[in-house]
């Protein structure tokens, strides 16, 4: 019930916006209605029944396909990001006004069900539904109100994603037609078994719509000019959560269905991850437009997670787990900071920027922090999972590149301290220019967001051990399903 | 209905006339499939009215009366002849319904032509217009051609087997001889010709661009569908024997429908053309659901009929209240009549195939019947990069809608807008819960 709740109350509360017309009221009943459905999954993971988090019904039966939504841990963790996510985001974002509010509003909210049902799925079909429907309101939302070039960027985007969504129901029907009782469930799909001469394309299939999702090379395209030309709230929404569907559907749906193919692509796969680290990282430190910048470094990250998700062990799977929560909590918090500096100085670009530490300390110290987490620096959340994934790429069993690969991704970790603190200097030290002398500090409003980031950084950055203890079953289970060096002979 | 138009001149009362001709047929049916029969007609075995026939039909009549109440007002604009445009739709329609219920290929044919000659009337109905009379010309032309073929290819398949009933023709499966498959082939191609699949679809965007845009409305759905039942029928059901002689000619048909079809649609900058090339894109699909035919592709193919059907007609019945059928013409619709704004982009997300539309259920179920009957995957995957580029053409319209400014004006009634919500909500409860109209092919 708990499970369907979660779905419910965004899908309702947006369906509902749309008729709120006065602007404040209906901000507030965005806020509200986020509140609501981060106080259940706070309550879902921490105190409800077992019974509660699955929700099964009977949909499309003739087909095979049922109504089924379950919290496991993997769907967990993504479940409270999402649901932690919406309220920082909306009240991050209250100072500015957006033309047509009750359509945003919305349109967020819509976003924010059809993500909650990707990550609550547990029947294949109804995944795809989820995963394609996510997808309208974030076309609505940035064509509507997105920067100059918004209409054909995210044309591109969601042509780009919909190809990729279709190949993945070709491979889901072929599998389909491999499962003895002929339906969509996981059970089903994680037994399956697949004539190996079939798999090798299936995998593919799967991973380039996963790919294009996450982003990995070369299937990137579309990602940083989409982010740049979106609404800001709507950026937080791309590249915190809707990214994380990516990962999170090769852990669910890829790793442990094709884990033969897994293994055998898993050396190219990788190499993929590395060149999309290196090239993010690269030209992260190139751009001027810290919008541009931030997408690319977001490119690196997940370019390590998918790294790491190949390298297959099961600790690399729990940082893995971990670092989704992580990451999206930082570079919401990252992009909160970037909105609040274009909304109040109207520019993006660090050559029109400098010496904002002296107007505006606050922003300074929260910005700070956050770009330490980015770095992966101790005490911040950013190392548990950055550590434990390397680890798991360099205690890996199934690649003979461990070294290089850890190599590699450390350069890249290396270069991404150098790109951000590189930001903060053009942007907060320093002489100030033009634009940032007569700039003001903060509000209260996102001050108060701000330190809800900062302090879920340093908290977990201190004391990971309540989200491991979330994630272990779930990556247990998960290497379980995936692992197949057991089937190789010595 | 023809008679009507001798003794009644007050135009309101003879399209209520058809609305309640429509809806008295569409009960009829309805109780047909529930078992209760009006009227007893012995039809020799020519004609059999299973539950696969009456529930197409009464989803093809059920579309039909939505037809009439969307586009009655843009009907009596086109000409003075109301009462027969009424009358020759509803003769069209017992075409429709000859062709779903045929078992020998003799009603096939008069079905077909029933249906085809009051469409070349009706194509050129708009008689000051040089693209409707040219129109009709080359439909009349090209499609009486193809029924010559199609005779042909009847005389041919009587010849081989003796009989015309579709269900009595025996065929040697190990190697069939020239003649029945010669037969067959004329008899593909020609209903290729009329479901406009290519390489045979050249005269339908200029029969569809030409004539009166409600008429294009009826011919491409309502008219499509009931030849694509008539199509499936025969193919999956009487020359089953020689599937192996057909089943590669569908295949590269549908492969070179699809391709050509949504390549050409993207370029076009009318959109009564790009809609007429969808719908040629969409036979394309209807035409898979024949390679299907052994897990569920009779199924697929009733819904994909009535998930496109509905889509279809709405988007015909607001384009023909627009004055300018160009992409133009659709700017800033979103702000004039935002209702009507919302009701085009759910039919237009149906066509693309995005979920909790009828659409993405009905590609969906087209696309597993292909794969777990197998042996064309390739065909599958073709098909799904086609629907991905087939979304580019179809975003054009929801861009203009709220993404541009413009002045579209658009004067829509109540009963306009209460029709296309009816629509709307039908392709998402199908969307939601298709087992709404499966249900019917069972039980």
């Amino acid at each position: 019930m708990i499970a369907f709740l979660l779905l419910l109350i965004p899908l309702i509360t947006g369906v509902a916006a749309f008729i709120i017309k006065k602007q404040q009221l209906v901000k507030s009943w965005a806020i509200l209605s986020s509140l609501i459905t981060m106080v259940v999954a706070i309550y879902a993971a921490v105190k409800a029944p077992e019974s509660s988090l699955s929700y099964n019904d009977s949909w499309l039966s003739l087909l095979g396909a049922s109504f089924a939504l379950k919290l496991d841990g993997l769907g967990l963790i993504l479940v409270l990001l999402t649901a932690i996510a919406f309220p920082v985001i909306f009240i991050a974002t209250y100072n500015t006004t957006y033309k047509k509010s009750s359509a945003y509003y919305g349109l967020m909210l819509l976003a924010q069900a059809g993500l909650m049902g990707v990550f609550l799925a547990y029947d294949v079909l109804l995944f795809y539904f989820f995963w394609e429907l996510a997808l309208i309101p974030v076309y609505f939302l940035c064509s509507g109100w997105g920067g100059e070039k918004r209409i054909p960027v995210t044309f591109k985007f969601f042509v780009y994603t919909f190809l990729g969504s279709l190949l993945m129901l070709a491979a889901i029907l072929y599998v389909y037609s491999f499962t003895p009782d002929k339906s969509f469930s996981m059970a089903s799909f994680y037994n399956v078994q697949i004539p190996y001469h079939s798999q090798a394309w299936l995998f593919w299939l799967f991973f380039v719509a996963f790919a294009i999702k996450m982003p990995v090379f070369p299937f990137h395209t579309w990602q940083p000019d989409t982010y740049e030309q979106s609404p800001t709230g709507t950026t937080m929404v791309l590249s915190g959560l809707m990214v994380k569907m990516g990962v999170f559907g090769v852990m669910r749906w890829l790793l442990p269905v094709l884990s033969m193919p897994a293994y055998a692509w898993g050396d190219t796969v990788s190499s993929m991850a590395v060149i999309g680290m290196l090239y993010g990282s690269l030209m992260a430190m190139k751009q001027d437009d810290i919008k541009r910048l931030v997408a690319y470094s977001s490119m690196a990250h997940i370019g390590l997670m998918a790294l790491t998700l190949f390298a297959e062990t099961e600790i690399g799977y729990q940082g893995v787990m971990i670092q989704m929560f992580n990451h999206g909590i930082n570079i919401i918090g990252l992009w909160i900071c970037v909105e609040i500096i274009e909304r109040n100085l109207g520019t993006r670009k660090f050559s029109e920027l400098g010496g904002l530490a002296q107007k505006a300390p606050a922003l300074t110290v929260f910005f700070v922090i956050i770009a330490f987490a980015n770095i992966a620096l101790p005490l911040t959340s950013g190392f548990p999972g950055e550590f434990l994934m390397f680890t798991g790429i360099y205690t890996s069993q199934v690649t003979n590149y461990n070294v290089i690969f850890t190599v590699l991704a450390g350069l890249c970790i290396i270069l991404g301290a150098v790109y951000t603190l590189n930001m903060i200097r053009k942007i907060f030290f320093g002489n100030t220019t033009e634009k940032t002398a007569g700039a003001k500090d903060i509000s209260l409003n996102e001050k108060l967001v701000l330190t809800a980031v900062v302090v879920i950084i340093l908290w977990l950055g201190i004391f990971p051990q309540s989200m491991l203890d979330l994630t272990e079953a779930a990556s247990k289970a998960l290497f379980k399903e995936a692992d197949v060096t057991h089937l190789l002979t010595k | 209905m023809m008679f009507a138009a001798l003794i009644v001149k007050k135009s309101s009362v003879i399209k209520s006339l058809a609305i309640a001709g429509a809806a008295i047929l569409l009960v009829v049916n309805v109780m047909q499939l529930r078992g209760i029969q009006l009227l007893k007609i012995n039809t020799t075995g020519m004609l059999f009215f299973d539950q696969y026939a009456l529930v197409f039909t009464s989803v093809l009549l059920a579309v039909l009366l939505l037809f009439f109440i969307l586009n009655n007002a843009e009907i009596e604009k086109i000409g003075n002849n109301l009462a027969e445009y009424y009358a020759l739709i509803f003769f069209i329609m017992c075409g429709v319904i000859l062709v779903a219920s045929f078992k020998s290929l003799l009603i096939l044919f008069l079905g077909i032509e029933i249906i085809s000659i009051p469409l070349y009337i009706l194509t050129g109905s708009d008689k000051r217009n040089l693209k409707s009379n040219e129109a009709s010309l080359k439909y009349f032309l090209m499609g009486s051609f193809s029924t010559g073929i199609m005779l042909m290819g009847i005389a041919l398949l009587y010849g081989a087997t003796g009989t015309f009933a579709v269900d009595k023709m025996v065929f040697l499966t190990e190697k069939p001889a020239v003649i029945p498959v010669a037969g067959m082939l004329l008899l593909l191609f020609s209903l290729a010709f009329k479901v406009s699949a290519a390489p045979f679809h050249f005269w339908t965007p200029d029969v569809y661009d030409g004539a009166p845009t409600p008429f294009t409305g009826f011919m491409s759905t309502i008219v499509k569908a009931a030849f694509f039942i008539g199509f499936i029928r025969l193919f999956a059901g009487g020359l089953l024997p020689l599937e192996k002689s057909w089943s590669l000619w569908i295949a590269v048909i549908v492969a070179v429908t699809l391709l050509i079809a949504n390549l050409t649609a993207t370029f076009q900058q009318s959109a009564k053309r790009m809609l007429a090339y969808s719908s040629i894109a969409q036979a394309g699909f209807m035409l898979l659901a024949v390679l299907g035919y052994k897990m569920g592709g009779f199924e697929a193919m009733v819904y994909y009929g009535a998930a496109y059907c509905l889509a279809s007609v709405g988007i015909f019945a607001v384009l023909a209240k627009l004055d300018d059928y160009s992409f133009e013409g659709f700017n800033g619709l979103a702000k004039q009549q935002p209702l009507v704004a919302l009701f085009v982009t759910i039919c237009i997300l149906s066509l693309a195939g995005i979920p909790l539309t009828a659409g993405f259920l009905a590609k969906f179920y087209v696309i597993k019947a292909t794969i777990l009957t197998g042996g064309c995957t390739w065909l599958v995957i073709f098909a799904l990069i086609m629907a991905a580029v087939s979304v580019y053409y179809y975003f054009k319209i929801i861009q203009a809608m709220y993404f541009k400014t413009g002045n579209a004006n658009l004067a829509a009634s109540n009963t306009f807008k209460i029709a296309l919500a009816i629509i709307a909500v039908l392709i998402i409860l199908l969307g939601m819960y298709p087992q709404l109209l499966l249900y019917w092919l069972y039980f």
